[in-house]
């Protein structure tokens, strides 16, 4: 079937939302099982719970009235994996596969909700079983996220009745420009991380004259230890093909190119399959719904270059190229893809653009702050209890995000900082924690809204040894076109290497700083630009750490290997030898059960297993 | 030249053709390559070069750009550790090192006996089971050094039966 | 294009729009530091972050050689903000360069070293540990450090320019990069032609000929009699060496310092070019008039040479058998020279100076000897001959003229000198094969339309009542052209010239060095233009010769009288043509045994 009008597709959208809806009210009739079909609860075990699932549905013959769904990412992945039953709505976590036996004897045939199954506030004891009515849901809002984790992201019918398509339909009754109006009065910022007024890139491409232009969806998510984009181009890919599309209506492109990395191999699948289905629907291609706007989208793959994430290397890499950034202006809405007028935009900021045009942009300026607006999704990782991915509005502080959402700092540990942009932003500390979220203030206190994660660190991390774990990523990445960057980077590193083996000076404070601001001011690309940032902010919120370090040779959280020794306690020891088993370089010497362990500190290549060996407290790292 | 087998040769040359159609496919060719061969070898680069008219020195910058592109086979099993921020804060470096460690290898490196490739990769998309480790597409959630000889056991305990 | 205002230090100015800040600032009489930028962006874009200046509407400091002016831009070179960025990415690049300029061969025309010392770049800042370096001295022509390798890009660009399928490329990344050929390996097992066009770009001393000058002396300690032989183009651009504008021609002192340097004899290889055109013009005339192979191509330049057999095994019976003029004459010294006095062959030891590093390969082939005498021992190019006169201690600007010797092979005429620029030889060439096929002298001489520097040039000319079509090119890139043609049997041609170096030896990997910045006779353009003028010197040298055709070379007729008895006769071929064979692009010696499969 291919539509040839709007009329014709508004009319079908209407009935695939009727058959979506009734896979959450039951008035089909059937009940269902949603499982999560993100990464960490896929790792969690979704496959088993699957199969223990659809088993006992077969055995029990319920095919006709139990169906199992198979959804995105839920958001609050330390939880999953989750299965979610409905019509009743109701959210059972951290499922294992035994427990499919309950679910579906108790719930689904007797009606009774397993409770031990049902998630419970560490904090107030209070039992939710509907998932909005967790403290992690209550404070987010679906904008980008919109259909993650309640549609199937493989039938394209689900993503349409779930509102798919109506921000681009919309579009295409406007003029090119009001659309970019739209997108302009909407106040939305590029989700990439530089936080460009998306409106005003597009306008630029807009007026550019030429017979070819380009829209590029960067899902190259190079950040290390992020995977928000991922979820999106997952589990409701065609949101961003709309985004997308919408796009290269607003500036007259016909062709439209995903860049995605390799390692995301779901996501390609994913992609590739909703833009061949948008295809047979006539939903993409020539003459789209009858309007004279064709749109044609293609599937680019990155092949293991956090540097790619930078738009013009991004360009090059699409481009058969060694992914090396080149100087701008030219600016890619002048002369992009192959010369072309191009916008890059982000996949989070594609996704967001259909809820703009599908909602109106009230119900979109009414999230966020005034110069920031709408909502942001933060990947929030580290040490609270809460991991996931979660979308907030802006303007949430980040007490808000780290002890409502994420649900405080695990096992009650001291809050000491959150680190957010990546590899370019840097650490925010406990004053900080009452800044509502935005572009300006994230910068204004040090570090920056980057494309959103957040990974947060409690007293048993080393600050410095952090800003060494972003500054030997960069080193790795660094494309090395640009000599202040290729060289400056390195001799950063070397001195941070230093200092965390306790080699370090007063000085190299001082080159440090030298070289940062070398790297700032003279990097050809934002990568070498903002390298420094992660030393920077950790050297002015905890000089303490890094003096530490230099005078007194200790890592007061214990975590530089060259600052730290494994030792038993005499006393302690059971002479039980279970750390000397453990140990792969034979440090470890004694007679079970005869002599008292110890270890051999020449040898020990600190790597801390005998300490989890030990059950008797015997050894200690200090 | 190379001692690359005729099927070799035509199945570099059948990759190339099958991207004719694109404007710059040079990457995706190598990908596809890298897929099949398990690496991209100078001579497959070579014939690469001779379907493309690319210069080999400009498809050598490539696969050595991308961290993607290996020059060398990979081993059976590819151990990825994840050691992106959210894993590396929980200690990922140890599970690292400790694989490193056992097989006698660093990142990126594979063992003699092509049995284990280890791989340092950047956010794998399971920050809650972190540290993560994947091991041919398989995730371990939570990997404690401990666990790490008994995964390895498990992967050579593996090999013995087969 | 339309004019902008700018200011530059406070003082306005209107220059082009479309202009870099870095083009504008020279044509207002200012020159910014600047290290990797070279013509027009033939370079790794913006890569050194030397040449960076405060510029308004630019975020943070912009890069003058890549950054385009804008109506109203404010531009600061002198601030102090600017100022230490420049000078802290110098520091930054020395940190990882392997600075030993006393030793160093580029010491003195090295843009690194001249730029570190305008930018005032302090010793030992940011000490630590250097890229892995590689050191390649394995091929007769060509060395590469990569211990003084800055990535400008630029060698990557100019062979890719000039020879389409380039041979360099950048490999990994970050602090691991390097420049050169695929893996690394040795330009002798790559497909590179020796042409050394990389050489003349290159601003450090990373890529450098392969010296010979050990050679020599070795062979004059051991008192060997000495020959030596100047090709064309070493008379247009010696002079360079020792501060002359470019274009200036030095024959005479050139004669002079080599009989200085102690050479018992000192000759012109437009002799031996005179020769080549007599063997050349005949191998034509027999082609065309037997129904041989053609198109002929010539076959002077070893670095086409090289290519040829790299890339086009199945064209090398296109191409002419004759030797290079310098091995030609090479021969003919080891030959008749030394049989007309009475000397040992074995005893002579021959140095052509060369504006190519490709020669220096071209005289190691093991078809180029003759009964086991080596046709020339040593080539030296153009700035290694430099390097020797300072050592010698002449002052070169207070040299008499002098002549080269004049026995045997002292005679030259102008075709043999413009033998130097593309489209020489086939100007030489044609010059002759007219006289041959209409019995008298082409009356204007010149061929206009096979000079200049257009990648590809054709003619027709009609002679002997038959229209010869022949065409002219230089650097490969533009060869590949005409020879895809031949290959799909759509070449129209008789005779076809080719040149490894875009322009011709006047452009040779041997000549001097033509800095890119701080030039000290103010040319802006030189990059433009340095190429036309050392063309104009040879034509200039054409002009001004009495003998302006091989063919009335009175020595060369001389030559095939009491020696050679006739062009392409039984003992020429033996001493003046050579046999070529065609090889893999990548010779890699030490391959893995192992099959690769799928
Ligand atoms: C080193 C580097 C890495 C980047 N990585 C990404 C990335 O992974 N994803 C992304 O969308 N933008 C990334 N960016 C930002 C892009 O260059 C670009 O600004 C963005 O894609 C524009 O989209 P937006 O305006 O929608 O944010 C990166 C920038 C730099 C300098
Ligand atoms: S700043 Fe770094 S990543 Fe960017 S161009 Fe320079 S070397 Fe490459
Ligand atoms: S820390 Fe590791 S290496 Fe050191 S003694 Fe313990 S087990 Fe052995
Ligand atoms: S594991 Fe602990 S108790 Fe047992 S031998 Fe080692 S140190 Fe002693
Ligand atoms: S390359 Fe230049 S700076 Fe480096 S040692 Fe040679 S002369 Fe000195
Ligand atoms: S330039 Fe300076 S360092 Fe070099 S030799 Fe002269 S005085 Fe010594
Ligand atoms: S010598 Fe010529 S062919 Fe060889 S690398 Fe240099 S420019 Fe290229
Ligand atoms: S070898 Fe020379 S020309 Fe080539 S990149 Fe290095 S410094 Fe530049
Ligand atoms: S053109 Fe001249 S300088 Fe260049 S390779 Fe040929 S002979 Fe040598
Ligand atoms: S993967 Fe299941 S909640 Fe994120
Ligand atoms: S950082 Fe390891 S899975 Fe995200
Ligand atoms: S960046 Fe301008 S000269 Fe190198």
């Amino acid at each position: 079937m291919t539509y040839t009008a709007s009329e014709e597709l508004r009319r079908d959208i209407e009935r695939f939302k009727d058959e979506l809806n009734s896979k959450f009210t039951g008035e089909d009739g059937k009940k269902y099982l949603v499982l999560c079909g993100g990464t960490g609860c896929m790792a969690g075990g979704t496959p088993d719970l699957r199969e223990a699932a659809q088993g006992l549905i077969d055995k029990e013959q319920m095919q006709e009235s139990i169906e199992v769904r198979q959804v995105g990412c839920f958001g609050m992945c330390s939880e999953g994996p989750f299965v979610r039953v409905y019509p009743d709505d109701v959210l059972y976590r951290l499922v294992r596969p035994e427990d499919i036996r309950d679910i579906f004897y108790e719930h689904l045939m007797g009606g009774e909700v397993v409770e031990r199954l049902v998630y419970e506030d560490p904090k107030t004891g209070e039992r939710h079983t509907r998932m909005q009515d967790i403290p992690f849901y209550r404070k987010q809002r679906r904008v980008a996220l919109h259909g993650c984790g309640v549609i199937d992201p493989n039938k394209i019918e689900e993503a349409l009745g779930y509102g798919g398509y109506q921000g681009l339909m919309n579009a295409l009754e406007m003029d090119p420009q009001e659309v970019i109006d739209t997108i302009l009065a909407s106040g939305l910022r590029g989700r990439g991380g530089g936080g460009f007024p998306t409106g005003r890139k597009w306008q630029f491409a807009h007026d550019q004259q030429s017979d070819e232009k380009y829209v590029v969806c960067n899902g190259d998510e190079g950040d290390p230890g992020a995977f928000m984009d991922r979820s999106m181009l997952e589990d409701n890919p065609l949101s961003v093909v709309e985004g997308m599309a919408i796009a290269g209506y607003a500036i007259g492109a016909r062709e439209g190119y995903f860049y995605i990395r390799a390692e995301y191999p779901i996501a390609v699948a994913r992609v590739n399959a909703i833009i061949r289905q948008a295809e047979e629907l006539g939903l993409l291609g020539d003459d789209i719904l009858g309007t004279g706007f064709s749109f044609h989208a293609h599937v680019r793959l990155g092949a293991g270059a956090f540097v790619c994430g930078e738009e013009t290397a991004l360009l090059n890499s699409i481009m058969g190229k060694r992914g090396m950034p080149r100087p701008r202006p030219p600016f890619p809405a002048v002369s992009g893809l192959w010369g072309k007028p191009t916008i890059v935009n982000n996949v989070e900021t594609l996704a967001t653009v259909p809820y703009i045009l599908r909602e109106g942009l009230e119900s979109f300026v009414c999230h966020g702050t005034e110069r920031s607006t709408g909502t942001k999704v933060f990947c929030l990782g580290g040490k609270v209890n809460n991991v996931g991915l979660v979308e907030i509005p802006m303007g949430v502080t980040l007490r808000e995000l780290i002890y409502d959402i994420g649900g405080g700092i695990q096992h009650d540990k001291e809050f000491k900082a959150i680190q957010t942009g990546g590899p370019s932003g840097g650490c925010l500390t406990a004053e900080d924690l009452d800044t509502p979220i935005d572009f300006d203030n994230m910068v204004e206190k040090g570090s920056m809204m980057g494309s959103g994660g957040a990974i947060v660190m409690d007293e048993d991390n080393c600050m410095v040894d952090v800003a060494k774990f972003y500054m030997g990523f960069i080193c790795d990445e660094s494309c090395g076109k640009c000599s202040p960057c290729r060289i400056g980077t390195k001799r950063m590193m070397e001195i941070l290497d230093r200092i965390t083996a306790g080699r370090g000076t007063h000085r190299d404070f001082d080159e440090l700083e030298a070289i940062g601001e070398a790297c700032k001011t003279n990097s050809l690309c934002a990568l070498g630009q903002t390298a420094a940032n992660p030393i920077l902010s950790t050297i002015a919120h905890f000089r303490d750490e890094y003096l530490a370090h230099i005078d007194e040779h200790s890592c007061p959280a214990g975590i530089c290997r060259d600052l730290i020794e494994y030792r038993i306690i005499a006393d302690k020891c059971r002479m039980c030898s279970a750390c000397a088993r453990v140990c792969p370089v034979f440090a470890i010497d004694g007679q079970a059960g005869k002599t008292v362990f110890t270890i051999d500190t020449e040898k020990c290549i600190k790597c801390g297993s005998c300490l989890s060996a030990c059950r008797f407290d015997a050894i200690v790292k200090e | 030249m190379a001692k690359l087998s005729g099927a070799a040769v035509a199945k570099v040359e059948e990759i190339c053709d099958a991207h004719q159609g694109e404007k710059t496919p040079l990457i995706m060719i190598l990908s596809d390559i890298q897929r099949t061969f398990g690496y991209v070898p100078l001579e497959v680069q070579e014939v690469v070069s001779q379907r493309t008219g690319i210069s080999v020195a400009e498809i050598y910058g490539v696969v050595t750009f991308y961290s993607f592109f290996s020059l060398t086979p990979k081993g059976k099993h590819v151990i990825g550790c994840c050691l992106g921020t959210a894993c590396y804060v929980k200690d990922a470096q140890k599970v690292i090192d400790r694989f490193c460690e056992d097989l006698g290898i660093q990142p990126g490196e594979t063992t003699e006996d092509r049995m284990f490739t280890i791989d340092a990769l950047r956010c794998i998309g399971a920050c809650a089971a972190a540290p993560a480790v994947t091991i041919d597409g398989k995730v371990y959630a939570r990997v404690d050094v401990q666990q790490v000889p008994g995964i390895i056991a498990e992967y050579r305990g593996e090999e013995v039966v087969a | 294009m339309g004019l902008v205002n700018i200011t530059i230090e406070g003082r306005p100015h209107k220059v082009e729009e479309g202009l870099t800040i870095l083009e504008a600032a020279r044509q207002c009489g200012y020159e910014i530091p600047s290290l990797c930028t070279f013509n027009h962006g033939e370079c790794n874009e913006g890569s050194c972050r030397v040449c960076l200046v405060e510029a308004t509407g630019a975020r943070g400091l912009a890069a003058s050689c890549v950054y385009p002016v804008a109506e109203g831009m404010e531009i600061v070179i002198s601030s102090p903000k600017a100022a230490a960025a420049r000078r802290t990415s110098v520091e930054l690049l020395l940190s990882n360069h392997n600075v030993n300029c006393q030793q160093c061969g580029k010491s003195g025309t090295c843009e690194l070293q001249n730029v570190a010392r305008i930018v005032g770049a302090r010793e030992g800042m940011f000490q630590g540990s250097k890229t892995p370096t590689t050191y390649d001295d394995a091929s007769p022509s060509l060395v590469r450090d990569t211990s003084k390798c800055i990535l400008c890009g630029r060698c990557v660009e100019r062979c890719r320019n000039a020879h389409g399928n380039g041979v360099l490329g950048f490999e990994n990344r970050g602090f691991m990069a390097k420049v050169g050929p695929a893996q690394d390996i040795s330009f002798i097992e790559s497909p590179c032609i020796m042409c050394g066009q990389c050489v003349t770009v290159c601003p450090t001393g990373a890529l450098m000929p392969k010296s010979e000058i050990d050679k020599v002396d070795f062979a004059r300690a051991q008192g060997k009699y000495m020959v030596v032989q100047t090709a064309p183009a070493v008379r247009a651009a010696l002079g360079e060496e020792f501060g002359l504008p470019i274009g200036t021609a030095v024959t005479g002192k050139m004669a002079a310092a080599l009989r200085r340097l102690g050479f018992d004899r000192v000759y012109d290889v437009d002799f031996g070019a005179d020769l080549t055109i007599m063997e050349e013009a005949n191998e034509l005339l027999d082609r065309v008039r037997n129904g041989g192979v053609l198109p002929m191509l010539t076959s002077c330049s070893p670095g086409w040479v090289n290519y040829a057999e790299t890339y086009y095994a199945d064209l090398l019976p296109h191409v002419s058998s004759c030797k290079s003029p310098h091995q030609m004459q090479g021969a003919i010294i080891k030959s008749y020279f030394a049989q007309v006095h009475g000397l040992d062959p074995k005893n002579i030891f021959v140095v052509s100076i060369m504006p190519c590093t490709a020669k220096k390969s071209e005289k190691d082939r093991p078809q180029m000897e003759v009964d086991g005498i080596r046709d020339v021992d040593a080539v030296l190019t153009v700035r290694e001959l430099g390097d020797l006169i300072k050592r010698s201690g002449m002052q070169f600007n207070r040299l008499p003229e002098e002549g080269f010797d004049y026995d045997i092979m002292g005679t030259a005429t102008g075709a043999g000198v413009i033998f130097g620029v593309t489209g020489g030889v086939m100007e030489a060439a044609l010059r002759t094969a007219y006289r041959v096929l209409e019995g008298k002298e082409h009356e204007a001489v010149r061929f206009e339309a096979v000079r200049g520097f257009n990648g590809i040039r054709e003619a027709t000319i009609t002679m002997g009542g038959m229209d010869v079509r022949v065409a002219v090119a230089s650097g490969m890139a533009n060869a590949k052209v005409l020879l895809d043609q031949i290959r799909k049997g759509t070449s129209p041609y008789h005779f076809i010239e080719i040149m490894g170096c875009p322009g011709g030896c006047i452009n040779g990997g041997g000549m001097p060095i033509v800095r890119h910045c701080f030039l000290p006779n103010e040319d802006v353009d030189i990059v433009d233009t340095y190429r036309q003028k050392r063309a104009a010197a040879l034509y200039s040298e054409d002009e001004r010769n009495t003998l302006r055709q091989s063919h009335n070379n009175p020595q060369i007729i001389e030559l095939y009288d009491k020696f050679l008895e006739a062009p392409n006769s039984h003992r020429a071929h033996k001493l003046l043509h050579t046999t070529y064979e065609g090889h893999a692009a990548f010779r890699l010696a030490d391959r893995d045994d192992e099959a690769i499969d799928v």
